[in-house]
């Protein structure tokens, strides 16, 4: 609760910030207010609170989300020194952005409310839609911006539209009230509601970018900047999937018989898709939108197999996916920058040629990151999907696991064409520099994959 | 504490290696190498021979202990944690003679990749058992990947892909059974004895043979599962070649003997024969391309494919004589695969050519060459009173056991290996000699010190064939109660 108020408060005070001269200020500023709020969070660790009329509530569960997103925003401001040099670049608003967009994360994984999650949800993809297309002068960014708003208000609407329906039939926006209608309503509950739960879950299905709503992902994650596009797929998802889990896990947990089928089919429908298409790309941005969306299939598996596994799972998933990815953007930031193709920065595979040998450190990096990417055993990724499939396994959704198996060695394949490029390709020889900072940040974020993926235990304790 | 001082070692010793790096690289490698190869020394004469483990550990890892790093030594693990240890500084010694880019990290990967190999060897945990089944894959990848022949990068990743899907599906098995276990506190467990004692139906029973057969049977590889092999072989650097074919591929093997025949006795009951049917297709299949090689690398690759066959058929016999022999045979073929691949390496590095047309007549220039040669050519045709027909011997016995046709025609192994041996020595070493192999210079003193343990081994086991056996039957004995 905490952090939401010193959040916005931030924000506000970075934007003013963004009126001295020297620009140098911010960046520090933005990773201190954050890491306040961080702290701020945990003061109210192993205490449950409701806030704001019962409409807001804060325990572990919420903390330990809230923590994977500040840590993703944490992680992306600090990669985002060469907003500083740019002169076109507005520093001081997109950081204020991003905080903002924090709070309406924040309220996504805490809500009791429909109109907290509604709220949440709109405060945080108003603030994409506007860091998407910030590299104004760049015509894919406005596409992609445009493209994004589009389409995210439509499903923002169709979201809407299911709210109103569930209110209509429980009369009440609470999530606890709703449940409580479930059981009143003998196992009859009204048409209205099942649709509501339909429009509901296919709105936030939008936003998670599960098939067979994901067509806006590759466009705005290629058209975006680089880092925003880290943003995106780490923190929007992380918030999504802590409401979708929060909406179904409280409210309809005694329909799961409704959803489960429905969630399950997307679920198999988003691994295929994102797999499939990702083993396609030659870019390796677009391949990471596919890949986001492929993740979001295996995070899915928890929600479809909605159980005591599901939580813990889901949290881990998402901390190992999210300090993967960004570790990852922030390689193809390092890199592209220096290899242009066609007057634009390189973001195609063959960008990574040869760069164990211009820098071994970053080659690392990339590869622990792709190789949690992957699921590889060792590395905090294998965690996550054990913990999905073992939720799935609870179930006894069998199928749902060698489909999710079959499809991780697809992943295999995309993620080590970028090893491979690295270590066994020839590239230009020249030496590519990084930022003390910029280094520190990604050998910190090496090290918790590596850490939780012989000792998933330390993170797993805590829930 | 012993274990874990073998699964630990090698590791301080690769990033050791890494730490000093440049031209002491392969001297502190070597060195690693040898004081490993003391601590599993160790164990094999401190072994007593009963069915229990020994040397072991246990402590509690992930999910409120459910999950254990646990790893001992028993009788069925005994022989191939001596065989990693002997064969490792004996192949860190034969890479002495050529210069690798990169040394220090070529060397810390073999080391990286014996410690992957041990932890395999020891597991007690199946979760355990898996990441270091993984484990292994990297430190070979990067090797063959970075240090191989010119179409390396293509054929390892086929490899890679390949190994990988296969364990995927042990991975799937593996939860499955993790989840049928229970224990008195409401958890589960993954130890792998845990898993012997589950009631699964022969429904459950199928599909789990399945899942592992596929893992296991790329691993080894069991034809029709082996189109990765011989690619893989010959593109890799001679080192990793030699860890491929003399140790990982036991890893397919040991896998099978530690978790597939226990915990799905009905299912190995329902398809083993199957499974025994594709190991006897892959001995003739490989035994008979093999005699067609003109690629000197590629035949010992095809041979290997043919002899893993045998391994497979033993083990899937059920028989106390089936798996004492793949037990046996799996430290022979290490050893004789291994000191093939060196003679290879030797015969074409100095000649720079693979090809057995365009050899010959190399003996007239070599005395000592053609002996090491003979002796681990012998072991490799299974000739009595080498290490090779102890284990092929029993191997056969046990297929026979449980079915005469297909003992017969495993039997054929014998004979065709002679075949494609013998013509591979005769068109090396005798013959008339050609612009090849003008001048052949004879082994020199450090690469005589790879061949001369090999040697002594090759008899050792051949000659005193109980002094290994003895060791395993007890162990092989309590597994078949399992399977009974």
């Amino acid at each position: 609760m905490l952090s939401i108020i010193l959040l916005s408060v931030f924000g506000i005070v970075l934007l003013y910030l963004g009126f001295l001269k020297s620009r140098a200020v911010l960046l520090p500023a933005t990773l201190f207010f954050i890491l306040v709020a961080l702290g701020a969070g945990f003061l109210e660790w192993n205490k449950s609170y409701l806030y704001f009329g019962d409409m807001l509530l804060v325990n572990n569960v919420a903390i330990l989300f809230t923590t994977i997103v500040l840590l993703s925003a944490f992680m992306v401001v600090s990669l985002s020194g060469d907003f500083l040099e740019d002169e076109n670049a507005q520093p001081a608003e997109y950081y204020a952005i991003l905080l903002f967009s924090i709070v309406g994360a924040i309220m996504m994984i805490g809500y009791e409310n429909l109109i907290m999650l509604f709220v949440g949800v709109e405060i945080l993809s108003v603030s994409m839609y506007v860091l998407t297309g910030s590299d104004k002068r760049n015509l894919r960014s406005n596409e992609a911006a445009l493209k994004y708003f589009l389409m995210g208000a439509f499903a923002t609407g169709i979201m809407l539209f299911g709210m109103a329906l569930l209110y209509g039939a429980a009369g009440s926006f609470t999530l606890t009230d709703i449940k409580g209608y479930i059981a009143l309503s003998k196992g009859h509950p009204s048409l209205l509601l099942y649709m509501g739960v339909l429009l509901v879950l296919i709105g936030m299905l939008f936003k998670v970018s599960a098939a067979p709503f994901h067509f806006w992902t590759p466009d705005v994650y290629e058209g975006a900047p680089t880092l925003f596009t880290a943003f995106m797929s780490t923190v929007v998802k992380t918030a999504g999937f802590a409401a979708l889990l929060q909406l179904l896990s409280v409210s309809f947990s005694a329909i799961y018989g409704f959803w489960w089928v429905m969630l399950a089919v997307i679920t198999a429908l988003t691994l295929l898709v994102g797999n499939l298409t990702a083993a396609y790309q030659n870019s390796f941005k677009r391949m990471m939108a596919y890949s986001s969306i492929s993740h979001a299939g295996y995070l899915l598996i928890g929600l479809a197999a909605l159980g005591q596994q599901s939580k813990p799972a889901l949290v881990f998933y998402s901390l190992a996916y999210s300090v993967s990815t960004i570790a990852a953007f922030g390689i193809l930031l390092v890199v592209s920058k220096q290899r242009v193709a066609d007057g634009r920065p390189d973001d195609t595979y063959t960008a990574f040629n040869g760069l164990s040998r211009q820098n071994p450190l970053l080659a690392f990096i990339l590869a622990v990151s792709m190789l949690s990417l992957a699921g590889i055993p060792l590395t905090a990724g294998f965690w996550g999907k054990f913990m999905v499939f073992s939720a799935a396994i609870d179930k006894g959704m069998v199928w749902m696991l060698v489909l999710a198996v079959l499809m991780s060695a697809v992943g295999i394949y995309y993620y080590f064409r970028v090893v491979i490029a690295m270590y066994f390709r020839e590239g230009s020889s020249t030496h590519i520099q990084v930022a003390p900072f910029y280094r520190f940040v990604l050998i910190a974020a090496t090290i918790l994959t590596i850490v939780l993926g012989l000792i998933p235990g330390l993170f797993q304790n805590l829930m | 504490m012993l274990t874990l001082s073998i699964l630990l070692f090698p590791i301080l010793a690769a990033l050791l290696v890494l730490a000093v790096g440049g031209k002491q690289a392969k001297q502190i490698a070597f060195l690693g190498a040898l004081v490993e190869l003391g601590l599993s020394g160790y164990a094999f004469f401190n072994f007593v021979p009963d069915a229990t483990s020994q040397f072991s550990f246990d402590y509690p890892w992930i999910f409120a202990g459910s999950i254990r790093f646990s790893a001992g030594i028993d009788g069925v693990s005994l022989l191939l944690v001596v065989l990693t240890g002997l064969l490792t500084p004996l192949i860190i010694l034969s890479a002495f003679r050529h210069t690798y880019e990169r040394p220090a990290v070529f060397y810390s990967l073999i080391l990286f990749m014996q410690a992957a190999l041990m932890g395999v060897f020891t597991a007690r945990d199946a979760f355990l058992f898996y990441l270091y089944f993984e484990a292994a894959l990297i430190p070979i990848y990067f090797l063959a990947a970075s240090w191989g022949g010119e179409n390396r990068i293509a054929v390892t990743f086929k490899f890679f892909l390949y190994t990988i899907f296969g364990s995927l599906f042990m991975l799937v098995a593996l939860v499955y059974l993790y989840f049928k276990t229970a224990t008195p506190a409401g958890l589960h467990s993954s130890a792998i004895v845990d898993f012997y004692n589950l009631n699964l139906s022969s429904t459950e029973q199928t599909w789990i043979f399945w899942a592992f057969f596929v893992a296991f049977a790329i691993k080894m590889p069991v034809f029709p599962f082996h189109t990765w092999q011989p690619d893989t072989y010959v593109e890799s650097p001679t080192p990793a070649t030699m860890l491929l074919a003399g140790i990982m591929l036991k890893m397919g093997v040991y896998g099978v003997i530690r978790l597939l025949l226990p915990i799905v006795p009905e299912g190995v009951n329902l398809w083993g024969t199957t499974a025994i049917v594709l190991s006897v297709i892959g001995i003739v299949y490989g035994a008979i391309i093999a005699i067609r090689q003109r690629d000197i690398k590629r035949l010992i690759a095809y041979s290997s494919f043919s002899h893993v066959g045998l391994m497979a058929a033993g083990v899937f016999s059920q028989t106390s004589y089936g798996i004492q022999g793949a037990l046996v045979q799996m430290l022979a073929h290490g050893i004789n695969v291994v000191g093939m691949f060196f003679v290879a390496d030797i015969i074409t590095s100095r000649t720079n050519t693979r090809l057995l047309d365009q050899m010959g007549g190399i003996t007239r220039y070599t005395p000592k060459l053609t002996v090491y040669f003979m002796i681990l050519l012998l072991g490799t045709v299974a000739l009595p009173l080498t290490n090779g027909f102890v284990g092929e011997f029993l191997l056969l016995a046990g297929v026979f056991e449980h079915n005469n046709i297909l003992g017969a025609v495993a039997g054929l192994t014998i004979i065709f290996g002679a075949v494609y041996m013998l013509r591979l020595f005769q068109k090396t070493m005798f013959g008339k000699t050609t612009d090849f192999t003008t001048g052949f210079n004879d082994v020199s003193g450090s690469e005589s010190w790879v061949f001369i343990p090999l040697c002594i081994m090759v008899f050792w086991i051949g000659l005193v064939p109980n002094s290994f056996l003895k060791l395993t039957e007890p162990a092989v004995a309590n597994l078949l109660q399992f399977i009974k």
